[in-house]
C-alpha cells in the first residue's frame, strides 16, 4: 500500500494552508527527513519533510493550491518494491481515520483540478472537510449549506467572514464577495476554474474593493490592485480588533542613553567579540528585566481574569516583504545581552525568508516596535493582542538636555508605551517608564 | 386635504404601493398613498386575483363536466357568464375594501387622486373631476404607478373587438371564437379560461414556445396537455393585420414559414405585455430617468433623484405583484436604515401561471444555466408515479429540478400539472436558505402529497430516484 503524506498542521490552530512547492517530483526517491514541500500559512512557510522513505508516486495536490485542509493528503508515496500500479484505487481519504466518503458524494464530487487528483477526495464528505464547523473559541459559525459548501470548495476560512445574511448568518453572496475581493484564495489559472466559477468571476468584475465606496472608488486615481495575502488579512483582522476592542493609551519618556552607548561601544570593541549588539538588544533585555520588576505590565486582559505572566517573552516587530511579524525572544530577562543579539538576528533573518516556525512567532507576553533605524522620533503602535503593552522605540539622537540647570548635549531616546487600559492602569504603566528608564540610564544594571 | 405633510407618499395603492405604506407605517413613518382609482391596484381589480376567480369556474365547471370519472354523476352542466362574472368581481371587490381596512388599521393615509411629481419632495394630486386637490409633500417619494397593457401597432384594443385584459375580465357575453395574441401568463391563463368555458380559442405566439420565459420542457407539456383540451396554438407566427367586421374581427397571421393565412373570430385579447406607467407623474420635474418605458432604480428602488423611489411594475421586470410587495419592503426599511437590508435576488422571484395544467418556476431554466456555463444535474419527476396525483385524478405533469453539479446549489426548479403553484414555494424557500441537493434529500416530505413529487425530482437528479 503506497503511503499517504499527509498535509501537515503548522500550528495547533491551523486548518487549512497553502502547497506553495513541491521540491520533488514524480519519481523522485526520498530518504526520512528529506524536504519535500513548502507549506506557507497565514504566518509562515514551513518545509514538509519526508517522514518515511520512498519514491514520489503521486502528487494529488498541485503546486499553489490553496486552501489543503490539514491532513487531506497530499502526495503518495510507494515503498520500495512497489510500482506505479499499487496506486491504483489507492485510498486518498485523508488521515482522519474517518469512513470513506459516501459513493454517491463520491461519485459527483466536483474536482478542482481533476488531473492533478484523480482520486482526491470528495468534498461534501465531512472527512475532507476544512471548512470548520466551529469558530476557533468553539462558537458556531451560521452559513448557509450552499456558502459551506462552496467555501469548502475553494478553501476559504469562513471563521474569517463576516455574514451578511439574517442573524449574521454567512451566504453565498458573502462567499463570493470573499472570493472576488481577495478575502478568499487567489485563483489559480487552471483551465477547468472559469466553467465552475462563473459566479466569482462576474462578481469579481461587479463589486468594487471592499471597504471603498463604488463611487468614491470611481474617482480615484488608476491603480494596481495587489491581492491581499494571507499575512495582509491577518494584519488587517488583528489589528483592526486590536484598535476596536482594546482602550488603548500611551506614556512617554526621553531616556538620555549616554552611558548606554558608551556600554555598548565597549561591549562590541571587547577584543575577540563575535557579537554586535544593538541598540535594540539593551532595549530588549531592559524590557524584560523593567517587566521583570514591575510584573503588573506583564500581563494580558480576558473577560475573566487578567493573566500576569511569570516569565517575559518579548515579541519585536520584524517588517517583511509584505507585512511584519514578531519573533519572540522567550524569557529575554534571563538571557544575556549577546545571545538575546544573536537571537533576534537569527529570528529576524528567519522572518525575512518566510522561515519562522509556529513557535517562533506564537505566543509572546509584550512587544517592541523600533522605527529609530528610520530617523523617527516617536510613535504610537497597535497593542499585539492579547499582550497587554508595547514599546514604540524611536532614534537615539543627540539633543539639547539641561543637565544642572546648563544646556547640555546628550543622546536621548523617546520611548511610547501603549497598553491595555483594561489590565494596565495609568499609575502601573507610569511606574514601568520609570523602571526601564533607571535601567536603561544605568545600564549596568543590566549586568547583574 | 387636512394635512399636507408626510415622511413618505406613495403614489400607487397596488400591491408594491400598498404594502410599502403598511411597513412604512410599521417603521413609524407618517405617510400617505396616492390612489386615482382603486386600493389594490391592477392586481387585485383587474389581474391577478379576478383571473382566478374566473379559472376556478373554469376548473369547477370542468371537473363537473368530468364528474363520472370519480364516480358521480351531473346533467345538464351549464355555466351563466354573467354570474361568472360577478363572482369575481365580488371577490375584487372583497378585497380592494380589505386593504382599505388595512390602511385605515395601519393609520395610512389614502388621497384619493391622481399624483403627479411636482420636483422633489412635492406631489401634486388632482381629483377624479380633475380639479386640484392640493400639494402634499414628504422627503420621501415611492412612485408605484405600476404598468399597463402594451399595445401592438396596427391591433390596438378597442375595448369592443379587440380586448385587453380590462375587456376580457368583464365579457358581457361569452363569445364563440377568440384569438389571443400572446402567449404570457396573461395571454395563456385567458386562452385557458375560455378554452374550458367551451370557446373556441386559437393562441398566436411569436416566440418558439408558449409561455416563453419558462423551461422548454415545462412549456413544451403544457402545451401538449393544452392542445389536448382543443386549444389551438400557433408559434412563431405573428398577426400582421386585422380587418374588423361588425361583431368578428378577421385575423391575419403569418407563421413561421412566412405563410400567412386568416382566421375570423367573435373577439381578439391582444395579451402582448405591459408597459410602465411613467407618463404624466411629473417624473421630467425630477432628475429620474427612464429606459425603455420603466424608471431605472437600483436594487433599493432609488432613483436618479434623491428621495424619489420606484418600486414595482414601473421599475422594471420581472412585472410581478409579488416582487412589487418585496421591492416596496426593502425600499422602505433602506429609508429607514434598517440593518440588514439587501436588493432583491431577482433569481429567486416565482413565477406561477394559472392556464391547465398549472406552471410554476423558479430559478434558471435548463436552457439559461447552460447558457451561462454551468455544468448542471437535471431531475426529472412525473406525476404518474405520484399516489396523490392519481387519487386526485391528476396524474399529467412533472416536476424539474436543475443543479449546479459542482456546488449542488439549487438553480432552478419548473413545474407543470395540478397545484403546482402552491408547491413551488417550498423550492424558493430552499433556493432562499441555499439549501444544496444534500439537505432537499434529507428533508422529509409527507406522503401522500403531490409535494413528494419535488423531493423525487431532486433525489432523480442525483440518480437515487425511488419511485420511478
Amino acid at each position: 500500500m503506497p503511503i499517504k503524506v499527509l498535509m501537515p498542521a503548522l500550528s495547533p490552530t491551523m486548518t487549512e494552508g497553502k502547497l506553495a512547492k513541491w521540491v520533488v517530483k514524480e519519481g523522485d526517491t526520498v530518504e526520512s527527513g528529506d524536504v519535500m514541500a513548502e507549506i506557507e500559512t497565514d504566518k509562515a512557510t514551513m518545509e514538509v519533510e519526508a517522514v518515511d522513505e520512498g519514491t514520489i508516486g503521486k502528487i494529488l495536490v498541485a503546486e499553489g493550491t490553496d486552501g489543503v485542509a490539514v491532513n487531506a493528503v497530499i502526495a503518495l508515496l510507494l515503498e520500495d518494491g512497489e510500482d506505479a500500479s499499487a496506486l491504483d484505487g489507492a485510498d486518498t481519504s485523508s488521515g482522519g481515520g474517518e469512513p470513506a466518503p459516501n459513493p454517491e458524494a463520491e461519485a459527483e464530487a466536483p474536482k478542482e483540478d481533476a488531473k492533478a487528483e484523480p482520486e482526491a477526495p470528495a468534498s461534501p464528505s465531512p472527512a475532507a472537510a476544512p471548512a470548520p464547523a466551529a469558530k476557533s473559541d468553539g462558537e458556531r459559525i451560521f452559513a448557509s449549506p450552499l456558502a459551506k459548501r462552496i467555501a469548502q470548495q475553494e478553501g476559504l476560512d469562513l471563521a474569517q467572514l463576516s455574514g451578511s445574511g439574517p442573524h449574521g448568518r454567512i451566504v453565498q453572496r458573502d462567499v463570493e464577495d470573499a472570493l472576488a475581493s481577495g478575502t478568499g484564495k487567489a485563483k489559480p489559472a487552471s483551465k477547468d476554474a472559469p466553467a465552475g466559477a462563473p459566479k466569482a468571476s462576474e462578481a469579481a468584475a461587479a463589486v468594487p474593493p471592499a471597504g471603498i465606496d463604488a463611487g468614491m472608488l470611481s474617482m480615484l486615481p488608476e491603480y494596481d490592485s495587489v491581492p491581499n495575502t494571507g499575512m495582509r488579512k491577518t494584519i488587517a483582522k488583528r489589528l483592526t480588533a486590536s484598535a476596536r476592542d482594546i482602550p488603548h493609551f500611551n506614556v512617554s519618556a526621553d531616556i538620555e542613553i549616554d552611558q548606554l552607548m558608551k556600554l555598548r561601544a565597549e561591549l562590541n570593541g571587547r577584543e575577540g567579540a563575535d557579537y554586535k549588539i544593538s541598540v535594540n538588544d539593551f532595549v530588549i533585555k531592559a524590557v524584560a528585566l523593567a517587566l521583570k520588576r514591575k510584573p503588573d505590565c506583564n500581563a494580558a486582559y480576558t473577560d475573566d481574569a487578567i493573566l500576569k505572566f511569570k516569565r517575559a517573552d518579548i515579541s519585536m516587530a520584524v517588517a517583511v516583504d509584505g507585512g511584519l511579524i514578531t519573533p519572540i525572544i522567550k524569557d529575554a530577562g534571563a538571557k544575556g545581552l549577546a545571545t538575546i543579539s544573536a537571537e533576534a538576528k537569527e529570528l529576524a533573518a528567519k522572518a525575512r525568508d518566510g522561515k519562522l516556525q509556529p513557535n517562533e512567532f506564537q505566543g509572546g507576553t509584550f512587544s517592541i516596535s523600533n522605527l529609530g533605524m528610520f530617523g523617527v522620533k516617536t510613535f504610537n503602535s497597535i497593542i499585539n493582542s492579547p499582550q497587554g503593552g508595547i514599546l514604540s522605540v524611536g532614534a537615539g539622537e543627540q539633543r539639547p538636555a539641561v543637565k544642572d540647570g546648563k544646556l547640555a548635549v546628550a543622546t536621548i531616546m523617546s520611548l511610547t508605551l501603549a497598553v491595555d487600559h483594561r489590565c494596565i492602569d495609568g499609575a502601573a504603566a507610569a511606574g514601568f517608564m520609570k523602571e526601564l528608564r533607571t535601567i536603561l540610564e544605568d545600564p549596568l544594571q543590566l549586568m547583574l | 386635504m387636512a394635512d399636507t405633510n408626510y415622511d413618505v407618499i406613495i403614489i400607487g395603492g397596488g400591491p408594491g404601493g400598498y404594502v410599502a405604506a403598511i411597513r412604512a407605517a410599521q417603521l413609524g413613518f407618517k405617510t400617505c398613498v396616492v390612489e386615482k382609482q382603486h386600493m389594490g391596484g391592477i392586481c387585485l381589480n383587474w389581474g391577478c386575483i379576478p383571473t382566478k376567480a374566473l379559472l376556478r369556474s373554469a376548473e369547477v365547471y370542468h371537473n363537473m363536466q368530468h364528474a363520472d370519472a370519480y364516480g358521480l354523476s351531473a346533467d345538464n352542466i351549464t355555466f351563466s357568464m354573467k354570474a361568472v362574472v360577478e363572482r369575481s368581481r365580488g371577490i375584487s371587490k372583497r378585497l380592494s375594501g380589505g386593504v382599505e381596512h388595512l390602511m385605515k388599521k395601519n393609520k395610512v393615509t389614502i388621497v384619493d387622486g391622481t399624483g403627479k411629481l411636482n420636483g422633489p419632495g412635492k406631489v401634486d394630486v388632482t381629483g377624479k373631476d380633475g380639479k386640484a386637490v392640493g400639494t402634499l409633500t414628504a422627503p420621501n417619494i415611492i412612485v408605484a404607478t405600476g404598468a399597463r397593457p402594451r399595445a401592438l401597432p396596427g391591433i390596438e384594443p378597442d375595448k369592443k373587438l379587440i380586448w385587453t385584459y380590462f375587456e376580457a375580465m368583464v365579457p358581457e357575453k361569452t363569445p364563440k371564437s377568440l384569438l389571443v395574441i400572446g402567449s404570457g401568463a396573461i395571454g395563456i391563463e385567458f386562452a385557458s379560461f375560455y378554452n374550458t368555458m367551451g370557446v373556441d380559442v386559437t393562441v398566436v405566439e411569436v416566440m418558439k414556445q408558449v409561455m416563453p420565459v419558462e423551461d422548454e420542457e415545462i412549456s413544451k407539456f403544457a402545451r401538449k396537455q393544452m392542445e389536448k383540451q382543443g386549444l389551438k396554438i400557433m408559434t412563431e407566427a405573428k398577426v400582421t393585420g386585422v380587418k374588423k367586421g361588425s361583431d368578428n374581427v378577421t385575423v391575419s397571421i403569418e407563421d413561421a414559414k412566412g405563410k400567412t393565412q386568416e382566421i375570423t373570430v367573435d373577439r381578439v385579447i391582444s395579451a402582448v405585455g405591459v408597459q410602465g406607467n411613467i407618463e404624466d407623474i411629473g417624473l421630467e420635474t425630477t432628475k429620474v430617468k427612464t429606459d425603455r418605458g420603466c424608471i431605472v432604480a437600483d436594487g433599493y428602488g432609488r432613483t436618479d433623484e434623491p428621495g424619489v423611489f420606484a418600486i414595482g411594475d414601473v421599475a422594471g421586470p420581472p412585472m410581478l405583484a409579488h416582487k412589487a410587495e418585496h421591492e416596496g419592503v426593502i425600499c422602505i426599511e433602506k429609508i429607514k436604515g434598517l440593518d440588514g437590508v439587501h436588493p432583491m435576488d431577482k433569481a429567486r422571484i416565482p413565477g406561477c401561471t394559472y392556464c391547465n395544467p398549472q406552471v410554476a418556476s423558479v430559478g434558471l431554466t435548463e436552457a439559461k444555466a447552460k447558457e451561462k456555463g454551468l455544468d448542471v444535474r437535471v431531475g426529472r419527476f412525473s406525476f404518474v408515479g405520484n399516489g396523490k396525483a392519481i387519487a386526485l385524478g391528476e396524474d399529467q405533469g412533472m416536476v424539474k429540478t436543475i443543479f449546479d453539479k459542482k456546488t449542488g446549489q439549487l438553480l432552478g426548479a419548473h413545474m407543470v400539472g395540478a397545484e403546482v403553484t402552491e408547491l413551488i414555494q417550498g423550492f424558493v424557500v430552499a433556493m432562499n436558505l441555499e439549501t444544496t441537493e444534500e439537505d432537499l434529500m434529507q428533508t422529509v416530505f409527507p406522503h401522500p402529497t403531490l409535494s413528494e413529487m419535488m423531493h423525487e425530482s431532486v433525489l432523480d437528479a442525483y440518480d437515487r430516484v425511488i419511485h420511478m
